[in-house]
């Protein structure tokens, strides 16, 4: 229970997070192998399908309160213009109008780093802020809008990264269009040299779309104050991100804000920032004196709350004649929009294989579009369909088997850090995916099918992160009822953490899983975990709750020595009773014991302990996708996909392959039909509904086979549990590229891999 | 849809005409009769009129008065509470809305709230008995047929209007028949199993009935 303050290192959505945390002294051993679990792992059914079958799941669309008020956002109409004037007067007349803010009303309130503020008097792109309206009601909100007249002087604009990037390219920001005003660079060994003692020289470029996280619930709030306190229910992947935010943006103690988030509607990154319109409804809402509502429509959603980056990578590689890399370079450039973040998309080209001479040079360009944020696995969905179409080319030009090739570069170590990994478990999953696919006797030469509908075979290689790592802390309360309540300042985006984290509990503590309550998504409540992104919440918060249950057991059997006048060592748990080894009919229950301690509950926290020293914690994986390309139409359909995973220990199968099954189909969208088209004469977005931007729907559903290659990572965690969420996605479309070509014999090198994409190179290949 | 086919058949002028010819004490002005007055005397244009509406809504009649543009997802969200059904995208393309219209799947998003009277609304809080689950809820459940789960009172929906209409579809027919609801979160191979389930189930329990 002794506990100390470490440095704590691991990597998240935006890259290597480095923090202090508090972690226990002692680590508790982790669940081996061989551990005989009886619910961890199981299919243990959702604890809220209820809830979200019955649609009584309390999302933040859902809130109301009393006196509610409705808020609305008017967004630029066009790409970039300074605002000469605003006037509101006609629309503030309108009755049921509350308040209007603009840039004339509202205090100067720094974003995007100092890059912009809340209402800016220049807009950057199609969708900025410009005004927000509070209403008596949503319809009078939206009729409002409609009548503030913005005088707009337009200025040049660039909506194409490539033109963005050159000296003479209107500028989004007067500082430049290109993030840092420099490349992000990165090399080991001589790549020269490797280039020159290659064999075989494969080069080429491949490219990406801009593809929108679109889930089904709205970024929304609904904003409280209670005198100086503000209480903001937000459809978030990060609570206490939000609340700092927030706090910070308003000038005042984050104590003051309350962050509260039960359920949400997907969130895939999108939802791991604060918005800006969290703030506006607190500042409106704190004027007016009602609670303000505020959630974007759909149009909204499609244009201002991120987007994947696209990417242009050009790929070099040499390689010996038997397939041994020798040295890699990429360069690449993708769209980060208006405002800054990044499109780097070079880590799996840098760590996938064992490569000594490696150099990438990436550039994250601005322009005078919605602005990227973290997108499920950001950079590695994108840098892994170059990569690992790259890999699929080089093979052939090899003549070797693409599952060879990469059996031929495995490394041990991590290549960038020269670290072992705790576990790496690819080569398992190269060998049961294919296994299951039929690669050795399914899978023919590429190009050899004839007719109309041809089939082929392709596989991709995943690496991310997902190990997490403190700080993450749970507490615990056990009632004299015996049921218990688990508490933990994380959130459950549909991927089941309220379940899981019941199900460690239940394990330790041999409790039915129906005793066992969890609260999550409130900052007040609840201790503080990070947020949900980077495929660290199961491998961060599950090891806070087993280390509090332990704790709980402990104190139960020290009560109960106490109480049975023993020694601890001679009481045994089990099940919620304890008894003396040496005189079994000796035998308490948690309930007789919180009696007798006058306590009424018992109350541990525990903490997730620190990742070990000089390793690396990665996921792996590796899909192989079955794909039918008609050649008459152009249009590609995925058959079957196989997932072959290295996840560390699974700790609900349900739920987890569900959310496998979620990645591979988002993946799947990726790789055939989601793109945000944009008209670059206009600047405007021409998918801003998804009717126009395509989103897999059932049809789309191929036969999925998920296969867990690893059972718990015996040096990360007591749990021994690594991400899933991003892992699910990354491969896809690379797996399916390498099928089309398997299948077509020709090599798409744009996504999305679309009909007339297909017919076009089938055409030129004939 | 433009905003004034959102109106539907009536128009507003009508309206307003009728408000002209003193008619104006039989419809409610929102928000508040003494400033919409005042209002519609400046500005008559912009003023929009309640009409009375008697919805018949999980096998009760709700007396209401909404804004001829009102659709029914608004009407059941907020003025009923019905907030079971999810609104996605507002615009007839997702089928978070979805609702039953006479055993029919509907997009209550996309539907005036006046072109539901006379007929018979069932939302997802209709279907349960009391805190009893509808049996094909109980599949998604089982089958966890859901992850974030906001479009799923919309799936659960549409899976009742197609096993209303057939009672033993194939895997094909569930297909077809909820291709017009996503999920973004892409729980489809578990909601196919969900709504097989639940046919199954069904067809197994008559069985035994006969
Ligand atoms: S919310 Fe009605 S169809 Fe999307
Ligand atoms: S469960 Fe999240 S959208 Fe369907």
């Amino acid at each position: 229970m002794a506990r100390k303050i470490v440095k704590s290192r691991y990597y998240g959505d935006e890259g290597l997070i480095e923090t202090m945390a508090e972690v226990p002294v002692d680590k508790l051993k982790a669940w081996g192998p061989d551990a005989e679990l009886k619910v961890v792992g199981k299919p243990v059914s959702r604890l809220d399908g209820y809830e979200k079958v019955t649609g009584k799941a309390a999302f933040t669309f859902d809130v109301s309160l009393p006196r509610m008020t409705y808020a609305k956002i008017l967004r630029s109409m066009v790409p970039h213009a300074k605002i000469r004037s605003i006037d509101t007067s006609e629309a503030e007349d309108l009755p049921g109008v509350l308040k209007i803010l603009t840039h004339k009303n509202c205090p100067v309130i720094p974003w995007h780093w100092g890059t912009t503020v809340l209402f800016d008097t220049e807009v950057r792109y199609q969708g900025d802020e410009v005004a927000c309206v509070v209403a008596e009601s949503m319809q009078i909100a939206e009729d409002a809008l409609s009548l503030i007249k913005v005088d707009y002087e337009i200025l040049p604009f660039v909506s194409d990264p490539s033109e963005a990037m050159k000296a003479e390219a209107p500028k989004v920001h007067a500082w430049g269009n290109i993030i840092d005003g420099k490349p992000s660079l990165y090399s080991r060994g001589d790549v020269e040299k490797g280039f020159q003692d290659s064999d075989v020289i494969f080069e080429d470029t491949y490219s990406t779309q801009v593809v929108v996280h679109n889930p089904t619930e709205a970024h929304c709030s609904v904003v409280s104050w209670d005198g100086d306190k503000l209480t903001v229910w937000d459809s978030t992947q990060a609570l206490f991100g939000v609340r700092d935010a927030i706090a910070k943006s308003l000038s005042m103690p984050a104590s003051k804000v309350r962050v509260i988030k039960k359920f949400m509607g997907g969130g895939f990154g999108g939802k791991l920032e604060a918005g800006k319109y969290s703030v506006i409804a607190a500042l409106i809402s704190k004027e007016i004196g009602r609670p303000v509502r505020i959630a974007l429509d759909r149009k909204e959603m499609n244009l201002s709350v991120g987007n994947r980056p696209d990417s242009v990578q050009k790929l070099k590689a040499g390689a010996k004649k038997d397939g041994t890399l020798l040295a890699l370079s990429h360069y690449s450039f993708g769209n980060v929009g208006a405002y800054p973040n990044d499109a780097d998309c070079s880590w799996p080209l840098r760590t996938l294989y064992k490569c000594p001479n490696v150099r990438t040079e990436e550039y994250s360009v601005l322009t005078n579009l919605g602005r990227a944020r973290a997108y499920r696995a950001p950079g590695h969905v994108q840098g892994t369909f170059a990569f690992e179409s790259m890999m699929d080319d080089l093979a052939e030009k090899l003549g070797l088997d693409p599952l060879e090739l990469r059996r031929k570069n495995y490394t041990e170590i991590d290549p960038v850090s020269n670290r072992p990994y705790t576990s790496k478990l690819i080569l398992d999953a190269y060998q049961k995916g294919s296994e299951a696919i039929g690669w050795k006797e399914k899978r023919k030469p590429a190009g050899s099918e004839k007719g109309r509908f041809r089939r082929g075979i392709g596989m991709a290689s995943q690496i991310w992160w997902g190990g997490g790592g403190p700080p993450a802390y749970a507490t615990i309360k056990l009632n004299e009822d015996a049921s218990l309540h688990v508490m933990a300042g994380t959130q459950d985006l549909g991927t089941g953490t309220y379940t899981f984290l019941a199900q460690i509990a239940s394990e330790v503590l041999e409790l039915p899983i129906e005793k066992i309550q969890v609260t999550i998504g409130d900052t007040e409540t609840c201790p503080y975990c990070s947020l949900s992104g980077g495929s660290m919440t199961a491998p961060s918060v599950s090891p806070a709750v087993r280390d509090a249950s332990e704790q709980m057991k402990r104190k139960l059997i020290s009560a109960a020595g106490a109480i049975l006048e023993t020694s601890e060592s001679n009481v045994k748990y089990s099940a919620g009773k304890m008894s003396r080894l040496d005189d079994p009919a000796k035998i308490i229950s948690i309930s007789e014991v919180i009696e007798k301690l006058d306590e009424k509950m018992i109350v541990t926290t525990g903490a997730r302990e620190a990742n070990p020293e000089g390793y690396e914690i990665n996921t792996f994986g590796a899909q192989f996708a079955e794909v039918e390309v008609d050649t008459d139409t152009g249009k590609v359909r995925v058959i079957k996909v196989v997932a072959a995973h290295d996840i560390g220990r699974v700790l609900n199968q349900k739920t987890l392959f569900n959310q496998l099954h979620g990645g591979i189909i988002q993946g799947i969208g990726y790789a055939l039909m989601e793109e945000r088209v944009v008209d670059t004469y206009t600047g405007k977005v021409l998918t801003t509904n998804i009717h126009d931007y395509k989103i897999p729907t059932i049809m789309e559903t191929p036969q999925i086979e998920v296969i867990i290659v690893s059972s718990g990572d015996l040096l990360i965690s007591n749990t021994g549990v690594k991400g899933v969420g991003e892992p699910a996605i990354i491969p896809t479309a690379a797996a399916i590229a390498n099928a089309v070509y398997n299948a077509t014999g020709v090599r798409i090198k744009s996504l999305p891999i679309t009909a007339d994409k297909v017919l076009m190179a089938l055409s030129e290949k004939n | 849809m433009s905003k004034d086919s959102k109106k539907g058949g009536i128009s507003r002028r009508k309206f307003l005409q009728g408000v002209g010819s003193g008619i104006i004490g039989s419809y409610v002005l929102t928000p508040g009769i003494a400033k919409a007055a005042e209002a519609l005397k400046k500005n008559s244009e912009k003023l929009i009129l309640s009409v009375p509406l008697t919805l018949k809504v999980n096998g009760k009649q709700a007396h209401l008065l909404v804004e001829p543009r009102t659709t029914l997802a608004e009407v059941l969200r907020e003025k009923l509470g019905l907030t079971g059904t999810k609104v996605a995208c507002n615009n007839g393309e997702c089928g978070g809305c979805t609702v039953l219209l006479d055993k029919k799947a509907v997009y209550s998003c996309h539907i005036l709230a006046l072109d539901a009277e006379g007929k018979e609304v069932t939302t997802i809080e209709g279907i349960m008995k009391g805190e009893n689950l509808h049996p094909i809820q109980q599949a998604f459940i089982d089958h966890d047929g859901l992850q974030c789960g906001f479009c799923t009172p919309g799936q659960v929906m549409a899976a009742e209007a197609l096993l209303l209409k057939n009672p033993k579809p194939t895997r094909q027919d569930v297909l077809e028949g909820m291709s017009g609801n996503v999920c973004r979160c892409a729980a489809y191979p578990n909601i196919i199993e969900s709504v097989l389930a639940a046919a199954e189930k069904a067809g197994s329990e008559t069985a035994e009935l006969k």
